[in-house]
């Protein structure tokens, strides 16, 4: 198993949760988080401050899926998020060791 | 239900204001009668609404304005400042500011004479602009209660972010006694268009040399019974000297001396809710119409005036900034709108009455773009910490209205000239002896209040001390001072 951790625009959420649940995957965690990467953010005026705001809001996305299906939501993923500027996010892929579904006790690939 | 209450009150409303309009004409057509001052009912009716949107312009205006403009965690330590600004000056005011301010004693400060409000009760009358017209003392005390309420919570911009509550506490007291109040004196105290007509008119009845002696000799008794700004004639309609440029002088005093917010210039200071700023700008200027066109104190064309300015010279400044700032900035900015918004109020300030509404056209224009360049240039360029632009927008604001106040105020440039209560008859406009008049006022205001409010922060200093340690600054006010949050989400 996997879980899959993608960082991408705010408002492409929506797209890469559809993507995501019609290609199988059944849960997700959103979080808002801020960070920056070669966008490296822009700069905010308010009368004569200039703020260089580097942190840029972003949303994380964090799914579990079966290790065979890794390729195919990183695809899917991808396609959904992308818009061809710059900051359209990243994708990082760990290695997941147990799932538990608390209610049941079901384990591992029934849990996801 | 919900929906029938609102309109029968539009309609009660409705009714109300035809019934002062009428009232209004019903008395300027029956012939004048000079003797004998009489209430109109229309006149007090719109000085009690007047009075109540000045309020309104403190709280929650400008609360909202200047708690908008900070960080979120000093959002409610600057709310709090404003209201307790407005409850304690109120007190004060009717204990023995108004006292201090409204009557005579000598050029630079009144007597105790209406000390606790002695003497003042519903019967009382106070002088308007207009010989043998007057409104109720009471409502008189009230408007410029608002007055001595908003000129102390705009200064509190300017130290916003990092003076305790402690010295706030004890600095505003302080300041209306010994700034304010002295300052409105000089200004705006004066005998009244009743005893200077009553005088002109033994005057002119004298006949034999030592009657025309002692009448003149009253006359010019009269006349010396005003504020020492007043008797220089300059002209301020609703407070560019008495209220901004003061309020102005003294936020850079205190900008100055309690230091710059830790972490100025490096750290991101940019406003928590320009949401709540923008709400707070628009109930400024909705209430500034109490502000300026109740200054004229009689519900007649003079208000009228006024409030267009007030509508005409608000708007302009707020397109020359916003449009300014697009140009040079590359961006036109919502809180470029709001501040060109409160620039333009500032600057018709003093003129509203006096202007014509081209001539507020221009003031605004100007005002705007002054105002810009100073609050995003000179500012940066001096490097002081004047958190909410206080300086910027009403000294800089206050001194363009009331250098230009005196130039507009010319008929021929559309304004209403300058009544001379002597003759009955506007006088004679003359350009250099009126804007040296204004120039005095003006600086007589900047050094009165800058000097005075210099000593007055030391004193604080002393006695409480003016800043919050480093820690405490960055944990944020709310907390530090007050034990409480703006915002648990």
């Amino acid at each position: 198993m996997k879980i899959v951790v993608a960082i991408i625009k705010p408002f492409k959420l929506d797209e890469v949760r559809d993507a995501l649940t019609a290609m199988g995957v059944h849960g997700m965690t959103v979080t808002e988080v801020k960070g920056y990467g070669r966008q490296k953010g822009h700069t905010e005026i308010y009368r004569g401050a200039e703020y260089a705001v580097t942190f840029l809001p972003k949303i994380k996305i964090e799914v579990a899926v079966a290790t065979e299906q890794v390729d195919k939501a990183i695809e899917t993923i991808t396609t959904a998020a992308k818009t061809g500027q710059i900051g359209d996010g990243k994708i990082f892929v760990l290695a997941l060791e147990t799932a538990v579904r608390i209610r049941t006790g079901e384990t591992d690939a029934a849990a996801l | 239900m919900t929906l029938k209450t609102p309109i029968r009150a539009g309609l009660a409303a409705a009714a109300l204001v035809a019934c002062a309009f009428l009232l209004s004409h019903g008395v300027a057509a029956e012939p004048a009668a000079p003797a004998a001052p009489t209430f109109n009912k229309g006149d007090n009716a719109w000085m009690l609404t007047s009075s109540v949107l000045v309020l309104l312009m403190t709280i929650p205006g400008l609360a909202l304005f200047y708690g908008g403009l900070v960080r979120s965690k000093n959002a409610l330590s600057v709310l709090a400042h404003v209201f307790y600004t407005v409850c304690i000056v109120t007190i004060i005011w009717v204990l023995y500011g108004y006292s201090l301010t409204f009557t005579g004693g000598s050029a630079f400060i009144g007597g105790l004479d209406k000390i606790f409000l002695k003497g003042v009760t519903t019967d009382s009358q106070a002088a308007t602009f207009s010989v043998g017209v007057t409104i109720h003392e009471l409502i008189y005390v009230c408007f410029q209660m608002t007055f001595a309420a908003i000129t102390p919570a705009l200064i509190v911009g300017a130290f916003a972010e990092r003076m305790r509550f402690a010295a706030v506490a004890l600095f505003i007291p302080l300041w209306v006694t010994f700034v304010y109040f002295p300052i409105a004196h000089m200004v705006w105290y004066w005998a009244g268009p009743d005893a200077i007509d009553a005088a002109a008119k033994a005057l002119a009845a004298a006949t034999d040399p030592t009657a025309k002696a002692a009448a003149q000799a009253k006359l010019d008794e009269v006349m010396a019974d005003a504020g020492l700004v007043f008797q220089w004639g300059a002209i301020d309609f609703a407070g560019g000297t008495v209220v901004h440029i003061n309020a102005g002088i003294a936020g850079l005093v205190g900008a100055l001396l309690v230091g710059k917010r830790i972490g100025y210039g490096k750290e991101i200071m940019a406003p928590h809710s320009l949401t709540l700023s923008m709400v707070g700008a628009s109930l400024l200027w909705v209430g500034w119409f109490g502000f300026n066109a109740g200054s004229n104190l009689e519900a007649n064309g003079g208000a009228a005036l006024a409030m267009t300015n007030s509508f005409v010279a608000t708007a302009a400044a707020a397109m020359s900034w916003m449009f300014a700032e697009w140009l040079v900035k590359g961006k036109p900015s919502l809180l470029g709108i709001i501040s060109g918004c409160i620039a333009g109020l500032v600057a018709v300030t003093p003129a509203a009455g006096y202007a014509g509404p081209m001539g507020a056209l221009v003031l605004g224009l100007i005002v705007g773009v002054v105002c810009m360049y100073f609050v995003t240039t000179v500012k940066n360029a001096l490097g002081y910490d004047d958190s909410l632009d206080v300086f910027g927008v009403h000294c800089i604001g206050g001194i363009v209205g009331a250098i230009g106040t005196g130039i507009l105020v010319n008929p021929a440039l559309g304004g209403v000239g300058i009544m001379d209560y002597t003759t009955g008859k506007i006088a004679d406009y003359e350009f250099v002896t009126q804007v040296i008049a204004q120039c005095k006022a003006v600086l007589t205001t900047l050094v009165w209040s800058g000097v005075v409010t210099f000593i007055l922060y030391k004193v604080v200093d002393i006695l409480v001390g003016l800043r919050e340690p480093v820690d405490k600054e960055r944990e944020g006010l709310d907390i530090t001072d007050h034990g409480e949050r703006a915002y648990t989400m």
